[in-house]
This record gives C-alpha cells, structure tokens and sequence, in this order.
C-alpha cells in the first residue's frame, strides 16, 4: 500500500512560549523550536504500522523551503521511505485552499492509495485534508483514531465525536484521512537516526514541474489572509483573589457555599 | 596417607579392572567435563568484545580480596559465615580431593606421606571435611526450616530453586562422607594390619567414622575403602559435570568473574569496546537486542550467579514491586544461554531478548542506583548490561511515550523541561535572592576560579532552585571566586546516557565540554551527584569535579565557615540519606556527615541502610519523567526507614533525593511529622555571617 | 448580499445550541440577515427539528433522505452542492461534524474557507473581518477573508452568545427532491460509546475538575479528597486522560462530555477551548493556576493563582472543617 503523509513543521508549543515580537506582527520567532506538526507524527507513525503490516512504503511531503527538510530527515529517520520538499517562491503566502492545490498537483503525479494527514496544525484550521479531498474526489473523514486495512480496498476507520464516542465507518480507497493525536504511540526517533538518514536525498519539486498556475497559489490567490497577530485585552475575566493562602481560601468557601457548592 | 594399592588390595575389585575402572571414570569425568565446558564457551566466542586484560595486579588484588577472603560475603552474616567456612573446606579439601583421585595407583610416589607437612595437612582436611559436612546439613536446615525470604520464587519467574539446592548440598554432603569414608577405612584397615595408621583428627568425621568401622573385617575395610572411593569418584566427576547446569557454576566460573570484574565504579561501558566514538556511526546497531549483543564478560556473569539473591533482597526496584528482579534478571539470561547453547543441538538464532525473556517495563525500571553490584559477592555487572538493553530499545524507537517528551525536550533545549534555554541562570536572578548574592555568568571574558554547575533540576524547578542558590550563598561565604555557565550550560546528560541514549549524550556532553573550556576554570563544584558523577566519570578533559560537601567540610576544617546552633525546641532529630550518586557510586560517605556534625546540636541517627547500603530514593533525572508499573513508591518506603530509625528531618545531598523524598512524605501521609532539607539549605541555613548578606558579591573574597 | 446559510446539527428531533449561536453570527456579519437554516436528516426526527427551529428562523430547508438518518459529512455535502445557490455564506458549528463537512463542502461550491471563528468584526465589500486563535489559544490573530464568491464558516461553539429576539413563524422549504439520490464512498456503520465509567460527570452540580497541573497520577487523590468533602465529582480535562491517570469517561470538552454544573472547580487547567467547549450553561467556574496568565483566568468568575497541590488540601481541610462545625 502506498501512503503519503502530509506534514508541517511548526513552532513546537510545548517548548515554547509564544509571544508577541516588539513590532506586534508576528509572534517572536526569534528563539522558537520547531518539529513536525504533533498530529503529522502521529500520522507517519500509523503509516509505517500499515505498510509493516500490508506491505508498500511511506512518502512523506511538506510545502515549504529549506528549513522545512528537517521534519522530513526525521519521519525518514523514523521509518518513512521517502521525503519531498514541494518548493517554489511561488508558493509564499498560500492559504488553505493554495496549500491543497498543492498538494493535489503533487498527488496526482504519484499513485497513493491512502492519503493521510495530521487533524489541524497550529494555527488551528483542519482544513487541507478536507480541501485536499474534495479536489482529488477522493472520500474523506477527519478526526480518524484508528484504522484497519479491510482489503486493499476498503478500510474500517473511527472518528472521535462528542462524549468520547467513536463512529465507525467504511472508506473506499483511495481516501484521505485526517488523523487524531492519540491514535497510536510513536516511536521514537533519535540524533543516531536522523544522523543516519542525513545523505538521504530528498527531490524538491518545483511549481513547474508539478504543472502548478502560478495564480492558483500564493499570497496573490489567497482568500483568507492574517493580518496580525496579537493579545486580547484581559476582558473582565475572572475575579482575582488576592489575599493570602488562608484568605483566599475563607472568601473561596463563602462563594461556593452561595452558588450551591456544598450538598 | 598411604598409596592406594599398599593398601587396599585391588584384587577386592579385580587386580587389574580397579585400576582400569578408576581411569576409566578419570578419563571420561574430565572428558565430559571439558566437552560440557566447551559447549559452555560457545555463546562467549560469539559475543561482543570486552576488554578486561588489563591492570592485572589490580585484578588479581581483587582476586585475594574477593575470592580468596570472601570479602562481601559477611554482609549477611549467617550465611556468610556458612560460606566463608564451605569455600574454605573445599579449598583445603581440593588439594586432597586430587590426592584421593589419584592415589597413586602406579606407586610413583606422588602423595608422600610421612612429612610433619602431610600430617599437618591431614588434620586439617579432616576438620574441613567435617565442617563441610556439618554446614551442609545446616544450609539444607535453613532451606526447609527457616526458608529466608530472599530465596523465595515469585511465581512469575518459575518454580522454585529450593529442591535443587537441597539436591546439590545432598551430593556435597555425600562426597564429604565418602572423603571421610575412604580416609576412616583405610586408617581402619592398616590399624588392623598393624601398620602406623594414619591419625585422624580428634572428633572430626574421618575420626567418629574410623571408630565405627574399627570392628570390621579387612576385606570388609578393604571393600568399604574401594566403595568409598568409588563413591567419592562418581560423586566427585558427576558434580563436575552437573556444576555447568546450574548455579554451582559460581565454584569454577567465580575465579573468572572477579578477576575479570568491573574496576572503575560509575563509569559505564562504551557502546562498543574497541570502536571509538568517532567510529561509531559505522556500528549498525547500537545496544543489547539479542543475547550475543553481550559481551563475554557479560555472559560470564550468567553463567556465575549463585542465586543468593542479596541483589534483589536489596533492590529497590523490587522492593517496590516493580517487575524487576536482578537476580532473575540474570537467572532468565542464564536459562536463555542454557536452552539455545545445548549440550549436543546446534545454537538457535539469535532471537530478539525483550518480549521474550526481558519486558520493557522491566528494563526501564531500573534505578542504577548500583546496590546489586555492591552487593554480590561474584562481582556480577548490572547497570551496564541494562544500560545496553536500553540503548538496543532507543535503538529501536522503542521509547515510552513518558519519556519521549523529555528527551524530545533535552534535545531542542537541553533541558528536559523544555523551558528556554536563555532562562537557565534566571534562578540567580530572583529578587530577594540577587539583592545578597550575586552570580556571575562566566564568559572567555569574565572567568573565574570555579564554575558551578548546576544542571537542570537545579536550574528550572521552582523548589529545587532553592539548592542553588544556597549553594551559591555557601561558595560566596567560604570564598570561593567562582560562576555559573548560565545559558551556555546544557543538561549534563548523566541519565540520557543511562536510558541509552548515547548519540543525544554524546552532543549534550561535548556542548557542555565546549563551553567549559571556554571559560578556563581551574575546577568545577557541584551540588547534584549525578551531574558529578557525568562530570568525574563521563566527560573526559575537563577540570576536577568536587561535590559542595566536600567544599564545605574543607571550609569548616579551614575555619571559613562557621556554625549558629540548631534551634532544637522542636526535638529534630536528623539522619543523612546518602544519595546513590555521591555514596555508592563515588564513596562519598564522610564529607557530608562531617558537615552535618559540625554544626552544634546536631542530633542524628542513621538508618539501618546506610552508606554503601543507603536505600534509593527510587531514582533521578528521566526517572521522574517515567511512570513504572509498582506497587509502592520507592521513595515512601525510605521515608518510613527514616521514621524507624526515629529521625524527623531527612537530609539529603540530590535535588532528586529531595524530589521523591518530599512527594513520598505526602503520600505516605506523614506531613507535619517528617521534612527534608538539603544539605545546602541547611548549612546556608546555620551558617555564621559577621558581615551583613547585603554587601556579598560572588566575586569578594577570592 | 449573498445568501446566509446556517447549518444545523441536531440529536434525538432536538437542535443543538450552536442553532442559536449561528444566528449571531450571522447577525455579525450582517446587523440585518436573516439566516436561512439548512437542515439533513430522515423522518419524524427531522420534522421534530424543523418545526422547532421556525420559532427562530424565517425560513428552514428541510432535506429529508433515508441516507442521511446518520449524518454522514461526505452525503449531505452532496446534497448540499445540489441545493446551495451560488456565492452562499454557510455557516457551521466547529465541531466534529462541522470539520468534517466544511473544507470539502467549500471547494466544492468554489467558497472561501474560514474554520474556528472567535468573533466577526465586520464586513467591508467583499472583506470579512474575523478574529481567530491560534497555538492552541495562546495567539489571536485578525484575519481578512475575500468571501466575494461565497464562504463556509464555522465558528466556536459558545463564542456567539445568542440574542433575545422576537418569536418568529418561519416557514419550511422541502429542498428534498433537488437533493436527489445520495452515494458516497464513506459509509456510516455504528457508534461505539465510551465505556461507561463508575461515576457520571454529566449528572453533578459540582465537579472539582483537575488539568495538568495535577503533575502525576498519584496526586489525584488530593482532588478526590475535596470532592467528597463537597459532595461533588472529579472531573478532567484531556491531558490527565491522555496520561492514564483518569479514565476516558472523567473528561470534560469537546472529545469529551459535555457537562452542566452549577459550580466548576477548574484546578491545574490551562483553559484550552476544547475543554471549556465540554462546558455549558454557564456554570460558576473558580479557577486556580500557577500561572497567572493561564486562558482560564479569562472565562473564570474567580481566580486564584497558587499551586493546586497545596491549595487543595487546605481547602479540604476548611470545608471538612466547617461542616464539622456545622
């Protein structure tokens, strides 16, 4: 089974603290760490049990530029039997909608029969798997947290909805999936692995060779664009009790007792 | 001792078939015994490289010391003394065990027996053949009557040993009783013939049994002696050949295993003997997956355990319930050699070791805190071989998810905390504190004699920055011009490397290196054992490491620092925990007691395991981080040691000491009755300061 | 002004709160819209549902197909591209469903995508001003939308804050027929749910709900101690869950349950939406954090800033002791 995985490096949010830069334009980039999106790995990891089981290899794709082959170095590292780096300047400034074009454009050069992604990156959006999906025609489900190969044909996947119940469905292949943190347990990749995968090549193709309109992608074709970033102003929130520990627990008790804490 | 056939008539046999019978038994019981050897040494020649070749004298001082003089064996007295006195007998007893074997049947004169020596000789063996005997039938009491709880099986690893053990003191009683049969017989039979006997020792077995058959016929002396000796000789050869099968392989493989045992204490071995680091990108795979993965030594030390189980009784991974055993940790691997090096089938293939006799959990569970080496008296290794194991499951991306993150985070920040590397020498920086003491961050620029290193518990955790910063109140009180590294420093990498993660070590201990020499200190002190133990044993070329307790206990000689009186209206009674890392592995024992004496009013108790037997406070660093299946924590069954001991303050030198040991406090529910305190804490805490804190700088003094 | 569209997702011929929600939306974008509400589903339910929604919308497209009795994403997109005229504006819950339908939804009716939406600013031209978080909340950031040629939405639930506004008489429209036949090559089999743990979080008043800062399983206790001493439930967010330290059926927010106390006692918990999205009709929430600027502190009634580990004990002992006493 060929499965390509989808992937981002991203600013690694739990070592990091995210601010706001002097300027306010962009969080401060300056001493980030960076890696593969969490739910990327999650999906590479899932990938490499399949084709363990079933046969086949593991593509691993990222839209980005130099700094971005990091990510690919260690899903290789990790078991992955390839690592593209789809780059162009062209592609500066794409939204959700370009990135999939994208994509498609690499996909459709290729032969997968699973196509996977992580849910959603950090900025929150969950969306190139879906638009990825759609521009393919291929079948789609997000938030899948397991998958069984039922023939080479068909899987049986489960998505997470609310409540911590699962919906069990049937996905012809060639489908795209969008995979849940949780679905699995990584293994893990080290500096020996990485360092051992380091002259690995790894083609970058560009705009043109993949048959890419310049003016379907880019900034210049984006429909949703940041325009800042920035910190809310702390509303009302909450009512900051500020006595000592005893204090504060005494004031804590009287409150709880009046909205009908103590039964 | 008289030669066989001057004796005996071997017509009671058959002139010549006694003779041929007895050579035969000879040539078969050595031939079967080498073939069984050989066998045995198969798996070795296919094992990893281990260089033990060298410093000879000191291995063969380690020989006397441990071998010869028994010397860990009186650390449980009772069966101790049992050994001491069996290991004795049968070196005393070996010299005339090949005497009886041979006995000269040819008459060549080997075995004279006439000297004042022979005699000397004679009674000697006699009490060692009795004493043998006589403790044979004590240990076989023990196993039966009194079954001490370290021999137990824990149903998970099998049946029990107790059957086999009393099967093996049986044959050993039996070759004693044949020895003395033989010796009683024959001095019977020429008393009888009127020769000068040979005299048995007063009261010993040869003697009581000379008495018994003083009646008897020759012939019937005559057959008693051959049946003896025959006995003696089955016995004898078919021990020799049973030993290899079991734990009695310690009687010949001991003599290996110490001499080639571990030198150098809190060292670990390299991922490869003979390949260094430099090369080690061309080693395939990394660690221990399969059993050759072992080095010789290594298989050795199976081959060597003698089941006493003084590793696991002291373990505290198992006294917590943990699946980890050493001792079965061994047993299992002995079992593995056994069934896939057979006497006569060809090897099996090298199979995978984790999943089939070793669980992850297993491996992953062990604390290195080094009591099990300190502990058995054949110099059986452990943390190295766990060690390895780890480095084939790293090797593997075998990782718990637990500790995935850590070691993600030491690799980004190095720091397992994944907080900002630019906020490492922020602890120096609080308010309160950088007002009294201030800490310089050494560059090429800005030097110093000293560098402390702090690591990263020390760095980043709110309740651990504490240590530091008494720590840095102490070197600024005994006046030591000395800095910090700041954000330069990196973890020291002293448990990545100890969860086999040797490659993300390698490139945390050179940044660190690096920056050391950048600075061009003179000497480095620090108040974290195990970054003190990297420091001195892990990393090559930098400056000496000292632990702040040995800075201290000089400064308290030297009279630089002095001590206000401890408060005791509370009734605190202290006792010192000694920290794996500074007692154990670097036999640290005194500085930190000096220093706790040295204060006036110092009331303090020790526990019961003290010192090389101090009790793990369950472990440090990416220990923290791992969530072992087990039933009690660690940490909570040292509290209640110390509380037995009738101490209320616990004193501890680790931060990671003082991590478990504050958490085992609340859950063993002993809040308000039982605190810890670093050793800093408390010395910043009484130490004696004429000059006023606010006009200290790290710099004054010099 | 193009068409606004609100989809409605619905359980047991009930709508889901988000119905409400979307209308205020809605009104966000355009003071004076009158959403049309987009309703799939089969039978009895479905009528159930729509007749509800007419009090609330003035116009309800009911698409009723023995396909969509489950809903399945990948078939009511189908039906939607058929019934949606060109350049709509569909709005949409973000939630599992709603990530599910939406990406695909607007490349198939040529839309601009805008996923997780905290509040709309305004529109100007063909511009819609949105404001989004991202980094798990810890960033917010404006962002402009080109939704000239149309737009799916969808927005976080409980970020609109539905309006009072008068009973209306909507009328439904049975878009069934133009919806036609339905096949997709994902097909809806069953629902697995969770494993019933011993106790029900759903059907406490109060729940003492511990986060991460907990720090490791066998602190639990201490919040175990303070719920029996309240009366009240321990609950979790997903963190604990993920780490074993609590089982699946404890945790509260979107992966979770959804839970209606009347007070909620947030220990150790950063504040993540997915948590809060578990938490509805507006609960007294106390939060206590070590770190003055967790999210938590912004949707509490009352904050404290200390470490659980100590605070929770002592506040323990207070509440046992008062009852004593009382």
């Amino acid at each position: 089974m060929e499965i390509l995985v989808c992937a981002r490096r991203v600013p690694d949010t739990s070592e990091n603290e995210i601010q706001l830069n002097s300027a306010g334009s962009d969080i401060e980039r300056d001493d980030l760490v960076y890696s593969i999106n969490e739910a990327d790995n999650y999906a590479v990891e899932e990938a490499l049990q399949i084709t363990a089981k079933f046969g086949g290899s593991v593509t691993v794709v990222t839209v980005g530029g130099e700094e971005d082959e990091e990510i690919l170095r260690r899903e290789m590292a990790m078991g992955a039997t390839h690592g593209v780096l789809i780059s162009d300047g062209t592609f500066m400034g794409s939204d959700g909608r370009g990135i999939a074009t994208i994509l498609k454009a690499f996909v459709q050069k290729g032969r997968y029969d699973l196509i996977l992604t992580g849910v959603q990156a950090e900025d929150g959006g969950a969306q190139v798997g879906g638009m990825l999906a759609a521009m393919l025609d291929y079948p789609f489900a997000s938030l899948v947290n397991s998958i069984e190969v039922l023939d080479a044909k068909k899987l049986k996947i489960s998505r997470e909805i609310a409540g911590g119940n699962r919906e069990i469905n049937e996905i012809d292949l060639p489908c795209v999936l969008s995979v849940q943190t949780g679905i699995n347990e990584p293994r893990y990749v080290g500096m020996r692995g990485i360092r051992q995968v380091a002259s690995v090549p790894i083609p970058t193709p560009t705009a043109a060779e993949l048959g890419i309109d310049a003016a379907t992608v880019g900034a210049a074709a984006a429909k949703v664009k940041r325009v800042d970033y920035f910190v809310p102003a702390l509303g009302k929130g909450a009512e900051m009790l500020k006595g000592s520990r005893e204090e504060n627990i005494e004031k804590l008790f009287e409150l709880v007792a009046t909205k009908g804490g103590l039964r | 001792m008289v030669a066989l056939n001057e004796f005996v008539p071997l017509g009671a046999l058959g002139p010549a078939s006694g003779q041929n019978l007895f050579l035969i038994i000879h040539v078969l019981g050595i031939f079967c015994f080498g073939y069984i050897i050989a066998r045995r040494l198969v798996p070795l020649f296919r094992a990893q490289r281990d260089l033990r070749f060298d410093r000879p004298r000191e291995r063969a001082g380690n020989l006397l010391k441990f071998w010869l003089a028994q010397w860990k064996h009186p650390r449980y007295r009772g069966a101790g003394t049992l050994h001491i006195l069996i290991f004795a007998g049968f070196v005393l007893l070996a010299a005339r065990a090949f005497i009886v074997l041979t006995a000269d049947p040819y008459g060549l004169g080997l075995a004279d027996s006439t000297g004042r020596f022979a005699h000397l000789y004679g009674i000697v063996t006699d009490y060692a053949a009795t004493v043998v005997f006589a403790c044979m039938l004590v240990a076989m009491v023990r196993r039966l009557v009194f079954k001490p709880a370290r021999y137990a099986v824990p149903a998970r690893f099998g049946k029990a040993h107790g059957g086999d053990a009393i099967f093996l003191l049986a044959l050993i009683a039996i070759l004693m009783m044949a020895d003395s049969l033989f010796a009683a017989a024959q001095a019977a039979g020429q008393s009888q013939q009127g020769a000068q006997p040979e005299a048995l020792a007063v009261l010993s077995l040869p003697k009581l049994l000379q008495l018994g058959l003083a009646s008897f016929s020759l012939p019937t002396l005559s057959a008693f002696c051959a049946g003896a000796y025959l006995l003696h000789e089955l016995t004898f050869y078919f021990l020799l050949c049973y030993r290899p099968f079991g734990i009695q392989f310690h009687v010949e493989t001991s003599l290996f295993s110490i001499f080639f045992g571990k030198l150098d204490r809190g060292t670990l071995k390299p991922v490869r003997w003979g390949v260094p680091e430099e090369q080690l990108g061309q080693v395939k795979s990394f660690g221990v997956k399969t059993f050759e993965d072992f080095t010789w030594k290594h298989m050795l030390d199976f081959y060597s355990c003698a089941d006493c189980g003084r590793c696991s009784d002291n373990c505290p991974a198992n006294a917590a319930g943990r699946p980890l055993s050493p001792r079965f940790f061994t047993i299992k691997a002995r079992d593995y050699a056994f069934q896939h090096y057979p006497m006569f089938r060809n090897a099996g293939n090298g199979q995978p070791l984790i999943g089939r006799i070793y669980s992850e959990d297993e491996i992953w569970s062990c604390t290195t805190c080094g009591v099990c080496e300190e502990e058995c008296p054949l110099l059986i290794e452990y943390i190295d071989k766990i060690v390895d194991l780890r480095r084939g499951l790293v090797d593997d991306g075998n990782v718990p998810q637990s500790l995935q993150k850590p070691l993600k985070a030491l690799e980004s920040r190095g720091n397992p905390y994944g907080k900002m590397e630019k906020k490492r020498g922020d602890w120096a920086k609080s308010e309160d504190f950088a007002q009294t003491c201030s800490v310089n961050v050494l560059s090429t620029a800005n030097g110093a004699d000293t560098l402390y290193f702090v690591d990263s518990i020390s760095s980043y955790d709110d309740r651990m920055q504490s240590i530091a910063r008494a720590t840095a109140r102490i070197l600024n009180d005994a006046g030591v011009n000395f800095g910090i590294l700041g954000a330069a420093e990196k973890d020291s990498g002293h448990e990545v490397r100890r969860f086999g993660e040797e490659t993300l070590f390698i490139a945390l201990r050179d940044q660190n290196i690096e920056a050391i020499k950048g600075i061009g200190v003179e000497r480095i002190v620090t108040a974290d054992p195990h970054a003190y133990n990297a420091l001195k044993h892990d990393y090559k070329d930098v400056p000496p490491v000292e632990h702040i307790s040995q800075v201290i206990a000089r400064a308290v000689k030297a009279g630089k620092l002095k001590f206000k009186p401890l408060d005791n209206a509370k009734g605190a009674v202290y006792t010192y925990h000694d920290p794996c890392y500074l007692g154990r592995h670097n036999q640290l024992y005194e500085e930190p007691r000096n220093v706790l004496d040295a204060i006036p009013g110092m009331r303090r108790v020790e526990m019961k395991r003290s010192r090389d037997r101090s009790f793990c406070c369950g472990g440090g660093g990416l220990l923290l981080f791992y969530e072992p299946t087990e039933e009690e924590r660690i940490g909570v069954k040292r509290v209640r040691m110390a509380a037995e001991a009738g101490a209320n303050v616990i004193v501890t030198a680790c931060p990671f000491c003082m991590v478990n040991i504050e958490d085992a406090i609340k859950i063993a529910g002993l809040e308000g009755k039982m605190t810890a305190i670093d050793l800093t804490e408390l010395v910043e805490q009484q130490t004696q300061r004429e000059v006023p804190r606010e006009l200290e700088t790290a710099v004054h003094g010099g | 002004m193009a068409r606004i569209f609100a989809y409605i997702i619905h359980k047991a011929g009930v709508a889901d709160d988000s119905a409400a929600e979307l209308i205020a939306a809605a009104r966000a974008i355009d003071a004076t819209a009158s959403p049309t509400a987009l309703v799939t589903g089969s039978g009895a339910d479905l009528d159930l549902v729509c007749d509800g929604l007419r009090s609330s919308y003035t116009e309800v497209w009911k698409i009723d197909n023995h396909a969509l009795a489950y809903p399945n994403a990948e078939l009511i997109r189908k039906a939607l591209v058929k019934v949606l005229p060109p350049q709509s504006i569909v709005l949409a819950a973000h939630e599992h469903f709603g990530i599910d339908l939406g990406p695909g939804l607007s490349i198939k009716t040529n839309a601009t995508y805008v996923p997780d939406v905290l509040a709309i600013e305004g529109l100007d031209g063909g511009q819609l001003k949105v404001v989004r978080q991202e980094f798990g909340g810890q960033m917010s950031t404006h962002v402009q939308c080109d939704i000239a040629s149309g737009a799916v939405i969808t927005v976080r639930p409980g970020a609109f804050k539905p309006q009072d506004s008068a009973r209306l008489s909507g009328n439904i429209v049975d878009k069934s027929s133009e919806a036609g036949t339905l096949t997709a090559a994902r097909r809806y089999l069953e629902t697995i749910a969770a494993e019933a743990g011993d106790v029900d979080i759903t059907k406490h008043n109060v729940l003492v709900s511990i986060g991460r800062g907990i720090q490791e399983k066998d602190n639990v206790h201490l919040a175990q101690e303070l719920a029996d001493a309240l009366g009240a439930a321990v609950s979790c967010s997903r963190p604990v869950v993920d780490a074993k330290w609590l089982e699946k059926s404890r945790q509260v927010g979107s992966s979770g349950k959804t839970v209606k106390p009347k007070v909620y006692l947030a220990c150790g918990i950063s504040g993540s939406f997915q948590h809060l999205a578990g938490l509805k009709g507006n609960p007294f929430i106390v939060a206590i954090n070590k770190n003055p600027k967790a999210p938590i502190f912004q949707v509490a009634d009352v904050g404290i800033v200390d470490d659980i580990l100590e605070f929770i004990p002592e506040f323990t002992n207070k509440v046992t002791g008062m009852r004593r006493a009382a």
